[in-house]
């Protein structure tokens, strides 16, 4: 442990309200705090700026999941358990119960928070190539109101958000419209659990008449931000999946990425996965689009 | 009750540990783990790599199986754990213990405490597991002695033994 | 009551609990930290932050209440600033220079641990940088000098027949090179001691260690104390493969120093940052074989170049080397053969012990390029080595005979069957054509000497004590150490059987240099067949010191034990019984041409590995594991198998995931979530089987079994992974990386056939 605890606070002021008084009175000051499978590993590390934190974990209203005719509501502080225990999660969006089983051990899921996935934005993380496709909307509070915002806008830059000093986020909403769609999730990490991603891939798909009628395309570790595929998505509409397709895609991917070297893997080994991937999924696509 | 941002001052824990109610006073940044090894003398729950990766610290709080070192004491306020030392309270050994005693499930023994509290939870979610649901189980709980092929025998073992077959 | 001759190999080699088990199973088993001592402080240790260069300046930073600190330099040292083990190179704490990075410089104590990070981090020092070196290839330059005159810690040269006459008479001149990383121990539990310094007692260390005469001879020097006035307690050891030979010496040495500045017990735990930047790992090594190979495929002779990595100081460098030396060529018959090995010096941490000790170094050259071999000569990987396995009556490099049974083409056909290998290679064969996955599978085999190398056993003289009390209660005084690996359970088992007791009436004393003797360090593969022998021996005395005083009869029960036992200890004080090693008549070794009888016994072994090599990640995924070996006699089925297992899952990390990131001589992926070791969800069944030929001398039969699973996977994972792909690779860790660069390289050189894909 590199950290001195004298040197920290955690307040835990246990209401919605509370917490977002002290995010008001203070902006940029006090760091929120859920499952603490980032904040802690920092924390230990020696490596936290913030000296003032904030508990989150206890707020009954971030820890929901709420179901909805056209989408649910996932509070930010529920877990990664939660969300693979939740039926409509796992029926409607494996991709993310999938994400969900993914990240660390099962002591991690029962603790890091799908909120806390995204607020900490590492370009690896696990949960977030699966909100892209998915068209996850973020609700984001303040002690000044609340404001919506499409979660591909939330990733500025790397670890950089939209998220106004003073502002949480409340929830991620699912619009419930992609239960027709074949779906694919992969994540190369260095070993089968316990893993950081080199390259994850969340993919959505649906053909009609033999050709991609919709695609959706994300990977996280290849960029400064998790990836949505836009140039990739956009050739492929409306084209039959065949060889040369294939060749094509995995050109465009590679074109639309930014991986890096560094001390997980390699930016040539990353593009390289990328694209075989991508290649994968549609070939997926290709078998069982038809039938989906 | 909102404190003052400026203090940086300890706070009393109020909890439950292994079916006792404790009370610590202790900054709300120390780890649940520190608390427990130094302050309630609960060694039995180890540190292995300080940063949710190894398991060792493995406990159980409210009934879900969590790493103590990645745990702030004062999220812990309120709630009920559970360590390697709860368990092993009466004189008779749990039959997952036993059967990690019979099938080699424990060398040098340092992971061993958060691997039977990972079994524990696991076994408590799943009383049948497969092979595959053993080794996702566990899979958060690093051993470098075994190799883990004893410890899945242990865990499928006393799993046979609990359903009593 | 049963009586004691009926017992008889009722106790070896029966699945006995582990004598420690319940408590480690119950949490209740004491590891070093999970001991405090009244008053205790805290240690911290500063580190070099270069690889290379000259102090010139230490700076306590501001904003520290320094006063509140104890503070040790090299200039506290009472005794000589060094860590006593071989050549007395090493400093306990660097004065003038330092030469790797993570160096100890300078210890800082305090009462509240809390406090020592930022301490540690407010001290800056001042360099005056040197070059350094950090690769072998520049080390054997010497364009730059950092250790002796040359670099060179140690070289060794073998020589047997002549071979020079050989390559004219070859069919084949198979070459190949070879290398290995650095692998870390990886023991969940980080190193740690507590010491306390008392001016009539002396020094005390309670400490996570292998062997407690190592610390105790480097504690002497360094605090210039008689034997007596320094104790050195193992407390539980959370794991040790080997990271706790010699490393305890060092935090030991630091311990105490502040302990005797300060006046009170001090601890030092290492977090796992630390634990992994600053300690010891596998030395990386190179191996270039050049082979001379008849028509049918026989070895005819061969040159071996073997070098390894020994990190700054040369510490264990000598004796890694040594054994990797030995095992270079296999098991296999070379009728002349030359070996040359050299440990050569880097600005890194030293490297030193790991299980296997330089032997899974040259074994995976040789067993690879037995593979490249066989595809030179156009037979397959079983006939090569079929065709040269050594057979009793012939000499080993080390022109060391067989006299023993060894049963390689056995093991082979056996390994061959279980593996369903011929079956599997077929199949793989035919459905590699297709899809994305290819299948592969592959073998090694190989050989582990056990126990000290050479005249070792010799120098060690080990001693072993076993006593019994008046309440017929039997205690085995060692100082081998448990650390997992089953040494409290077997040594207890080899006692109750010779003295004809139960299990449950022997126990083991907890090894303290107060209490038991020194039976040499607990390394080589050699407590159970080495010390185990001495305990059977003073165990067996113990017994005929009673039956000669007329105490007790060639049968009795444990009753009858006790009593005889009381009986004695009231009329002539305690029983004990002490046994001492002495070398075999037989045994012949000459230190100065490395020639004669290297181990007094080897392990065999014969592994196979299947492997899918998925084209769509590059990744390698072992998906079943054949580990058969003939080790003498098993003492314990459950704890033996433990072993292999065990070993194989390092191995396999040593093959396939366990890679140091160095950068400028140091770890910079030192986090456990950065350097990886395989989970329970990485590893394939891992199917284990034992022969017992025997072996005269170890206790009943026995042979060392802990080293020899790290040996073999790593080759037969990538003798397999050749199978699956047809691409060679020669050098490990092979990463997903490396997969892809070699076969995107071999794709624009002849558009190979990997990255397409059938649409179905």
């Amino acid at each position: 442990m590199r950290a001195d605890p004298a040197d920290y606070c955690l307040a835990s002021p246990g209401s919605l309200l509370g917490v977002l008084s002290l995010l008001a009175a203070e902006p940029a000051q006090w760091l929120p705090i859920a499952g603490g499978t980032d904040v802690m590993v920092l924390y230990a590390a020696g490596k936290l700026p913030n000296r003032k934190l904030v508990n989150i974990w206890n707020i009954p209203e971030l820890r929901q999941i709420e179901v909805f005719p056209d989408r649910i509501r996932v509070g930010a502080a529920c877990t990664y358990t939660a969300l693979r225990m939740h039926p409509i999660v796992s029926q409607e969006f494996p991709l993310l119960a999938t994400a969900a089983s993914w990240t660390g051990g099962i002591a991690n899921q029962n603790r890091g928070t799908l909120g806390g996935n995204v607020a900490n934005a590492s370009p690896a993380a696990d949960s977030l190539p699966a909100l892209l496709v998915y068209d996850a909307e973020l609700a984001l509070i303040s002690a000044r109101g609340e404001r919506q915002l499409p979660y591909r806008s939330f990733h500025i830059a790397y670890k950089q958000t939209a998220l106004a000093p003073d502002e949480l986020i409340r929830d991620i909403s699912l619009p419930r419209r992609f239960s027709g769609y074949v779906s694919h999730a992969r994540k190369v990490g260095a070993r089968n659990a316990q893993a950081i991603a080199k390259v994850c891939l969340a993919a959505l798909g649906r053909l009609a008449n033999g050709t991609v009628q919709d695609v959706r395309l994300a990977l996280g570790s290849v960029a400064p931000i998790p990836l949505r595929l836009v140039a990739t998505e956009r050739e492929l509409l409306g084209e039959k999946i065949a060889p040369s397709l294939l060749e094509t895609t995995r050109r465009s991917v590679t074109g639309e990425i930014h991986p890096i070297d560094d001390i997980r893997s390699t930016a040539r080994y990353r593009a390289a996965v990328s694209g075989n991937l991508v290649v994968e999924f549609l070939e997926k696509l290709a078998s069982e689009g038809e039938n989906a | 009750m909102i404190p003052s941002p400026e203090t940086k001052a300890k706070c009393e824990v109020l909890f439950t540990v292994n079916g006792k109610t404790k009370k610590v006073l202790t900054h709300p940044m120390e780890r649940l783990l520190d608390v427990l090894r130094n302050e309630l003398g609960l060694t039995g729950t180890k540190e292995g790599c300080g940063e949710g990766e190894c398991g060792s610290c493995s406990v159980l709080m409210d009934g879900m199986l969590v790493n103590s070192c990645l745990i702030p004491v004062a999220q812990a306020s309120g709630a009920n754990i559970v360590t390697i030392e709860g368990i092993s309270a009466h004189a008779l050994l749990l039959p997952l213990q036993e059967a990690f005693l019979e099938c080699g499930g424990a060398q040098c023994g340092i992971c061993t405490p958060g691997m039977i509290l990972a079994a524990v939870h696991l076994l408590d979610k799943k009383p049948e597991p497969t092979l595959a649901e053993i080794r996702e189980g566990l899979a958060g709980n690093l051993c470098r002695c075994t190799g883990y092929m004893q410890i899945f025998e242990a865990v499928a073992t006393a799993a046979r033994r609990r359903v009593g077959k | 009551m049963t009586l004691a001759k009926l017992q008889e190999h009722h106790i070896v080699g029966a699945p006995v609990p582990r004598k420690e088990g319940r408590d480690k199973v119950t949490g209740a088993a004491r590891y070093v930290d999970d001991m405090v001592l009244p008053g205790m402080l805290y240690g911290a240790t500063v580190r070099s932050t270069i690889a290379r260069g000259k102090i010139r300046k230490i700076t306590y930073g501001p904003g520290i209440p320094w006063e509140e600190f104890v503070t040790v330099t090299a200039k506290d040292i009472p005794g000589k600033n060094c860590i006593a083990l071989i050549l007395d190179d090493q400093p306990c704490l660097a004065e003038e220079t330092v030469n790797h990075p993570e160096e100890p410089t300078l210890l800082l104590a305090h009462a509240d641990r809390h406090k020592l990070r930022k301490a540690v981090e407010a001290i800056s020092i001042e360099y005056e940088p040197l070059p350094a070196v950090h690769t072998m290839a520049e080390s054997e330059q010497q364009s730059t000098i950092i250790w002796g005159s040359d670099n060179i810690f140690k070289s060794y040269l073998i020589e047997k027949g002549d071979v020079e006459a050989v390559w004219k008479e070859a069919a084949y001149i198979v070459e190949g090179e070879y290398s290995t990383g650095a692998q870390e121990q990886l023991y969940i539990e980080n190193n740690g001691v507590i010491a306390s310094f008392d001016r009539e007692k002396g020094v005390t260390v309670w400490g996570s260690l292998q062997c407690p005469y190592y610390v105790h001879k480097a504690l002497m020097a360094l605090c210039g104390l008689p034997e007596e006035k320094v104790r050195v307690v193992q407390m539980e050891t959370g794991g040790a493969f080997g990271g706790k030979e010699e490393f305890p010496s060092m935090i030991a040495a630091h311990a105490t120093l502040l302990a005797i500045k300060s006046g009170r017990p001090v601890k030092i735990v290492y977090d796992r940052m630390e634990d992994m930047a600053a300690t010891t790992k596998r030395h990386p090594s190179r191996t270039r074989h050049r082979t001379a190979v008849g028509k049918d495929g026989k070895i005819l002779g061969g040159e071996i170049e073997f070098t390894i990595d020994g990190g700054a100081y040369s510490t264990l460098s000598s004796v890694v080397l040594s054994r990797g030396t030995i095992h270079a060529g296999g098991p296999y018959y070379w009728p002349s053969v030359r070996i040359r090995a050299k440990a050569v010096a880097t600005n890194s941490p030293p490297h030193g012990a790991f299980r296997g000790f330089g032997a899974p170094q040259s074994l995976f050259a040789m067993e690879r390029h037995m593979d490249r071999i066989a595809q030179v000569v156009g037979t397959s990987p079983i006939e090569v080595r079929g065709r040269n396995f050594l057979k009793p009556g012939q000499t080993t490099t080390t022109q060391q005979t067989i006299r023993e049974e060894i049963g390689l083409d056995h093991l082979l056909s056996r390994a061959l069957k279980l593996s369903d290998y011929h079956a599997k290679k077929a199949r793989f064969a035919r459905e590699n054509k297709y899809g994305v996955l290819k299948k592969g599978i592959g073998i090694a085999a190989f050989l582990h000497g056990a126990g000290f190398t050479g005249s070792g056993e010799r120098y060690l003289n080990s001693l072993v004590g076993v006593q019994a009390g008046a309440d017929g209660s039997v205690r085995v005084l060692v100082s081998s150490a448990e650390f997992g690996q089953g040494t409290n359970t077997v040594l207890c088992q080899i006692a109750a059987e010779a003295l004809g007791l139960p299990y449950e009436n022997v126990v083991i004393a907890q090894p303290d240099t107060t209490v038991v003797p020194n039976s040499g360090p607990t390394v080589a593969s050699r407590t159970a067949m080495i010390v185990g022998k001495l305990v059977q021996s003073a165990a067996i005395s113990i017994r005929q010191t009673l039956t000669k005083t007329g105490l007790l009869g060639d049968e009795y029960t444990p009753e009858q034990f006790r009593v005889a036992c009381r009986e004695y200890i009231a009329a002539h004080g305690p029983l004990k019984a002490y046994a001492r090693y002495e070398a075999p008549a037989d045994i012949y070794w000459d230190d100065e041409h490395y020639r004669g009888e290297a181990y007094a016994a080897f392990a065999w072994a014969v592994y196979v590995a299947e492997v899918t090599v998925d084209l769509a990640t590059y990744s390698v995924t072992v998906d079943d594991f054949v580990a058969l070996q003939e080790v003498g006699k098993v003492l314990h089925p459950v704890l033996a198998a433990g072993q292999i297992t065990g070993g194989v899952a390092q191995a396999i990390g040593f093959a396939l995931y366990e890679k140091v990131v160095w950068q400028n001589g140091r770890m910079v992926n030192n986090q456990m979530t950065n350097y990886i070791m395989p989970t329970s969800a990485d590893l394939p069944p891992i199917r284990v089987f034992f022969e017992e030929i025997g072996n005269v001398h170890g206790a009943h039969g026995a042979k060392g079994i802990g080293e020899l699973p790290m040996d073999g996977p790593a080759p037969a994972i990538l003798n397999a992974v050749e199978d699956a792909i047809g691409v060679r690779f020669n050098s490990i860790p092979l990463l997903p990386e490396d997969l892809f660069e070699a076969l995107s390289a071999q794709s624009l050189d002849s558009k190979a056939s990997f990255s397409t894909r059938e649409i179905r």
